[in-house]
């Protein structure tokens, strides 16, 4: 029994590891969608958050800091996103894969000239990090049958990124469905005739929606390089803003079904590590690119629509003009 | 609103504004150097010297340039039935693959004459085939093709490491690469093709398929617009609801723009694999594929432009290695980055510089001539 | 000009709606809720509105009429803020006001009803009037304010809608409502209304002018737009004429009539009806048989059709938009896919097991005129000559083995352009870059030159210029004279009942009533559009004598 908790525990922890920045990256991704852009380029902004964050926690020794500026460079991309797409009716795939690509390159150009190490920025210490907090009480109540271990073994000793994740989605529900600013986003993603004819700045509202975006991977992007790593490493998102995208999109654009989505991959994904190197019948031991390759391998699957077709916002991707 | 269409000449929106955008880009790159303390005309002349300034130079420069103008076709194709191709990387490896498990199969049996067409059609297929599952998904069950594409070339490289790990690996070598192509699998190289006729070139891998290379671009410049089926591929890229009402099926066109645009990728394979490694090995896309979107982007998808901005990128790359040579902090990552801003810049800021440059032009235009009445 | 306020306040709201009062004597008087002095307006060459001056009195209801193009929408639109007038004053009750976005016009108590609704679909009624005008960054105390609201509106000015329904799925005379509440919400007292009725039948139009004076009563100004002469007539005080972007008269409405405001409006004598011979009718050359269509959320679009079209003949489907001509249309050229039922084209049948494809269809010699030119019918980057093998492309005219013939299609483009009379005659031109009545006889070109069997034709002459309407009607005649079997589909009653030789009404999906053209008139078919009353009620009702005045051609 004790066995089977102990890797019921492993599980959950390595779906939360994996689930957080997807999380983040997936409510950011709603906020822009939902207003009717797309936003490829999630990847891009978390890349670049981590890469900043990274930097600044090697330069200054401060966490919080290292998240600020990570913030920072992601909504400055966000912002370049919005200028393309929304002032200057660019197409929305092309500028996301745009900065994708630029983050891409830059990250590691930066990284050479001001590190020197091939791209990496140097690993720091724990006070420059994000690290595991004991939540009040888990001590005292760890001996407590089944209730206490949960509290203290589950719920408590994450770092301050994860729970700042789960709190998101509740957070993005209430500001999209409860607030002024909410309902115009819902309206200018669906019509924005509607909203333009109502007085309200179609771009204004769409470039707000861009900047939570921003915001948001930001603290994607951090968490990856100082929370659950201690570094940046090139390319260190490999593919997760995408797989975001997927599970944003999985989850209808809707917080709490894209969170499971993320959930849900984590999951699997903490699932498959275990089965590296276990030996199926007929096929042999599990091929570790296998496993690599699995994330990949679902998102085309959860996009295959084969369970369930979704309804974008209806406006998205269509840059607004005055109909006249 | 802009000014109406007869007043400002095609060229100005052909030539001019394409320029305008791309000069923007390298501005931005030269901003970036600047940067990081490398002086931005010193690195634009290490550039020009190491792309064009000697024999071995231009080697390099027109070997890279064959790869992009592969994966630049290949955006292009796809970009013209409406559709992104991302996924060049992953298709040019496995057309790469493909190709090499031909060769391997048959190169101490066949001639070389007979290998080559069987190599192309291979690479072909496994790039077309590669291509075809995001192109399905995307146009029987609604996938956006972008991230499919994206994932493919994910998976893609899961599955060459593990090919070449396990099951094309040479007993007994520690290097994951198949095994080298008998001389009948391998592409004469230029260097070797010239000195037949007694020109002296310095070694460099460019080598057979940048004719290959031309004649894709002929070919597709062809099917695009003297075809009728390049008719369907535009008219579906361009409005969806009318190619339907033509009587098009928009999903099969989906498919072949597709498949051709995954075995436009897969030749880079052929260039690769049968003419410059002579082996199968890993990562010898190198980030080619991504390159051909800017490369699409800056050709504005049109064959002509596409060679022009494939010898830029070609320079690009070359010079760039010339430039890491001279000043460590550069790396071939500062390409990719200019990459990025040639897509931003030509891509989706694309019509920036429109209103900018129009009314430049007028002015100007004006000035030379008296202003032609103005229309009732 | 004198004054007609209506100044009967307990007058109620039933029956046919109320001509204008005489004119009260003028005096003072209130300042007009609206003037507009020397408004001039250009894009790039092109000038929308050039030195327009209007006046709207307060408490009026005023039309403005002129065709496509004369420049009313750009008008209205500089009036709400969408653009800014390149000179002249505004002047709301007196006082000048500068608008330079939606939010000044609101706020100067302008509100505007579109031709094409912006709702958001998705939403409920009470957050579509709340959008914009919400009391609070928090909703839920703005949610219960604006119900409030929105019953005491709902009670004043009688316009009842069901406040949590989605707005995508009321119809089309509630979604107006909810438009008009919209404005009012808002606190406006002058409302724009900017054709509103292309989407309601003749009764629905009725209920929607009784609304209008309603609030004329409460003391709000209207200004409608439209092109229709007879809305004009039946409900406005006053009507301005725009014509080439400038405003070419102001009457009274009571002192003017359909015709001189016809002539106004396009500047020379109009012809309201074509002169056409009796048909020489031949075979059945589409027979339609209980065919059905159901679209994704179960309703059936197409409900059990059937009907003939015979060689020869023009036969015309009215219906309001939206009851399923639309779809019919596309069922009938192979664009949509049959539920059940079948139809026999040329001899031969398809149905759901046996679908068309627009390919066949051509092949069997039918053509079809889509009703959106620039959605379904042209590609608007493609050049002109492109745009005209559209659907032909595979034809052995226009390919020589895997390559297509340059020359050829150029002078074919260039032969059909000059038999229709498209300018410029340019086939190299971008397909956008052509005005909309050029469009459209690029179109009719592609399809009419091969002289099609069948032919099916939808809105034939939506968005293009009096003179072109009368090429495009003309051309249609002498397909059904050359023996082409003619299937019409069109919102405009009048084209309608010009054209064709048979009529029938579709409301709902299903076939109401079939009549000869020269028994109908306008009150029964609407009653018939409107599914008030059965066929043999609609003739009862209204007996008819022929609709329009005929007029010889120029």
């Amino acid at each position: 029994m004790a066995d089977f908790l102990f890797s019921l525990l492993l599980i959950v922890d390595a779906t939360l590891r994996v689930a957080t920045p997807l999380v983040f990256a997936a409510m950011a991704g709603l906020f822009s969608e939902r207003s009717g852009v797309i936003d490829i380029s999630l990847e891009g902004k978390m890349l670049a958050a981590a890469f900043a964050a990274a930097s600044t926690a090697a330069v200054t020794g401060s966490a919080w800091l290292a998240l600020g500026a990570g913030i920072g460079v992601s909504v400055a991309l966000g912002l370049l996103h919005g200028f393309a797409c929304i002032t200057h009716r660019g197409d929305q795939v092309v500028s996301g894969v745009a900065i994708n690509i630029l983050v891409s390159g830059l990250t590691v150009v930066l990284g050479i000239a001001w590190f020197q190490r091939g791209g990496q920025t140097p690993s720091v210490g724990p006070d420059a990090r994000f690290t595991p907090i004991r939540l009040p009480g888990a001590d005292a109540l760890a001996d407590v049958p089944v209730i206490g271990a949960l509290y203290s073994e589950l719920l408590s000793g994450h770092n301050l990124l994860v729970y700042l994740a789960f709190a998101a989605v509740p957070l993005t529900w209430w500001v999209v469905y409860r607030t002024r600013f909410g309902l115009r986003l819902r309206a200018v993603g669906e019509n924005p005739g509607a909203v333009d004819t109502a007085g309200i700045s179609v771009a204004w509202l769409r470039y707000r929606a861009v900047l939570c975006a921003g915001a948001l991977c930001g603290f994607a992007g951090t968490y990856l390089s100082i929370a659950q790593n201690a570094a940046f490493g090139r390319e260190m998102t490999a593919g997760q803003g995408y797989i975001a995208l997927a599970a944003l999109i999985f989850g209808k654009w809707r917080p709490v079904p894209a969170m499971l989505a993320c959930l849900m991959f984590g999951f699997l994904d903490a699932v498959a590590i275990r089965l590296q190197g276990v030996v199926v019948p007929v096929i042999g031991p599990i091929p570790v690119q296998l496993i690599q390759a699995l994330p990949y391998v679902m998102t085309v699957v959860l996009l295959a629509g084969f369970i369930g077709r979704a309804v974008a916002p209806k406006a998205i991707g269509r840059p607004y003009v005055k109909e006249r | 609103m802009s000014p109406p269409a007869g007043k400002i000449p095609r060229w100005v929106d052909v030539a001019l504004i394409p320029l305008v955008n791309i000069a923007l880009a390298f501005l931005v790159s030269g901003v970036i150097f600047w940067f990081i303390d490398v002086d931005p005309l010193f690195a634009v002349e290490i550039i020009f010297y190491g792309a064009f300034g000697y024999d071995l130079a231009i080697g390099y420069t027109l070997y890279y340039t064959t790869n992009f103008v592969f994966t630049g076709l290949a955006v292009a194709v796809a970009f013209h039935a409406g559709l992104f191709n991302i996924g060049g990387e992953g298709q040019a490896y496995i057309g790469g693959l493909g190709a090499a498990l031909g060769i391997l199969a048959v190169d101490h049996l066949l001639p070389f004459y007979l290998i080559l067409p069987l190599a192309i059609l291979l690479a072909a297929a496994f790039g077309a085939a590669w291509a075809a599952i995001p192109a399905y998904l995307q146009a029987y069950r609604g996938s956006h093709i972008v991230i499919t594409t994206i994932m493919f070339n994910f998976i893609a490289a899961a599955l060459m490491v593990y090919l070449m790990v396990n099951v094309l690996i040479q007993p007994g070598s520690m290097s994951p690469e198949s095994r080298e192509f008998a001389p009948a699998g391998q592409l004469p190289f230029m260097h070797e093709m010239l000195g037949w006729v007694g020109i002296a070139m310095t070694p460099s891998p460019l080598n057979l398929s940048v004719v290959w290379a031309a004649v894709c671009c002929v070919l597709v410049w062809a099917f695009i617009w003297h075809t009728r089926w390049g008719y369907e591929i535009r008219t579906v890229g361009a409005n969806e609801t009318a190619a339907v009402y033509a009587g098009i099926d928009p999903r099969r066109v989906v498919m072949l723009a597709m498949c051709l645009s995954g075995a436009l990728a897969g030749f880079l394979g052929i260039n690769e694999v049968m003419g410059v490694h002579h082996r199968l090995l890993l990562n010898f896309t190198a980030g080619y594929g991504f390159t051909g979107i800017a490369v699409a982007l800056m050709g504005r998808n049109h064959p002509v432009g596409i060679v022009l901005a494939s010898l830029l990128f070609g320079m690009l790359y070359q010079g760039g290695a010339e430039l890491a040579f001279e000043e460590p902090k550069v790396t071939r990552e500062m390409v990719v980055t200019i990459q990025g801003l040639v897509i931003l810049f030509s891509g989706a800021l694309a019509h920036m510089m429109k209103g900018p440059v129009e009314r430049a032009y007028l002015w100007l235009a004006g000035g030379l001539q008296r202003p032609a009445a103005q229309e009732g | 000009m004198a004054d007609t306020t209506n100044s009967s306040p307990g007058r109620p709201a039933t029956g046919p709606v109320p001509a204008p009062s005489a004119p009260a004597p003028s005096g003072g008087g209130a300042p007009p809720a609206i003037e507009l002095r020397h408004i001039s307006k250009a894009f790039g060459s092109v000038r929308a509105n050039r030195d327009v001056c209007l006046t709207v009195k307060a408490g009026t209801i005023h039309g403005i009429i002129g065709e496509n193009g004369a420049g009313k929408s750009t008008l209205m639109s500089i009036l709400y803020g969408f653009y800014e007038a390149d000179s002249g004053e505004i002047l709301i009750g007196g006082r000048p006001v500068a608008i330079r976005s939606s939010r000044d016009a609101i706020a100067a108590g302008i509100g505007m009803v579109h031709q094409h609704f912006m709702l958001v679909d998705t939403m409920s009624v009470v957050e579509n009037i709340m959008l914009g005008a919400e009391s609070g960054a928090i909703l839920t105390s703005s949610v219960e304010k604006a119900r409030a609201e929105l019953q005491r509106l709902e009670r004043d000015y009688d316009l009842e809608v069901d406040p949590d329904a989605l707005a995508g799925e009321l119809p089309v005379g509630q979604q107006q409502r909810v438009e008009i509440l919209k404005a009012l919400y808002r606190g406006a007292d002058v409302l724009i209304l900017d054709e509103p009725t292309g989407v309601l039948t003749p009764q629905e139009t009725d209920q929607l002018f009784r609304i209008l004076d309603s609030l004329r009563r409460q003391g709000v100004t209207v200004v409608l737009i439209t092109h229709k002469l007879r809305e004009i007539m039946a409900i406005t005080d006053n009507v301005s004429v725009m014509r080439g972007g400038e405003m070419v008269a102001d009457r009274v409405t009571a002192e003017t009539s359909k015709e001189e405001l016809a002539e106004l409006m396009v500047g020379r004598k109009v012809l309201l009806s074509l002169d056409k011979q009796a048909p020489r009718v031949g075979d059945t050359v589409l027979a339609v048989d209980g065919l059905t269509f159901v679209d994704r959320a179960g309703v059936a679009r197409v409900d059990h059709v059937s009907f003939t079209v015979r060689a020869g003949e023009i036969v015309g489907v009215a219906g309001v938009s939206g009851n399923g001509q639309s779809e019919l249309l596309e069922l009938l050229s192979g664009i949509r896919p049959v539920t059940s039922g079948s139809f026999d084209l040329l001899g031969e049948r398809f149905s759901a097991t046996r679908p068309l494809d627009p390919s066949t269809m051509r092949s069997l010699r039918a053509a079809h005129v889509p009703e959106d030119r620039l959605r379904t019918g042209l590609v608007r980057t493609f050049a002109a000559e492109e745009s005209a093998i559209l659907g032909y492309h595979n034809d052995t005219l226009y390919n020589a083995g895997p390559f297509m013939k340059g020359e050829a299609i150029r002078r074919d483009c260039a032969a059909k352009m000059h038999d229709f009379d498209v300018r410029p005659q340019a086939p190299v031109l971008k397909t956008a870059n052509f005005s909309g009545g050029n469009q459209q006889k690029i179109v009719l070109a592609r399809e009419l030159s091969r002289a099609p069997r069948l032919l099916l034709v939808g809105q034939p002459t939506r968005g293009v210029d009096i003179g072109a309407i009368e090429f495009i009607h003309r051309n249609l005649i002498a397909m059904r004279d050359a023996g082409s079997a003619v299937l019409l589909v069109s919102v405009e009653l009048d084209e309608i009942m010009s054209l064709s030789d048979r009529i029938l009404v579709m409301f709902e999906g299903r076939i109401v009533g079939e009549v000869p053209a020269a028994e109908a008139n306008e009150r029964m078919l609407g009653l018939m559009m409107a599914n008030a009353a059965s066929e043999e009620e609609a003739r009862h009702k209204s007996p008819g004598l022929p609709g329009a005045i005929t007029v010889e051609p120029e």
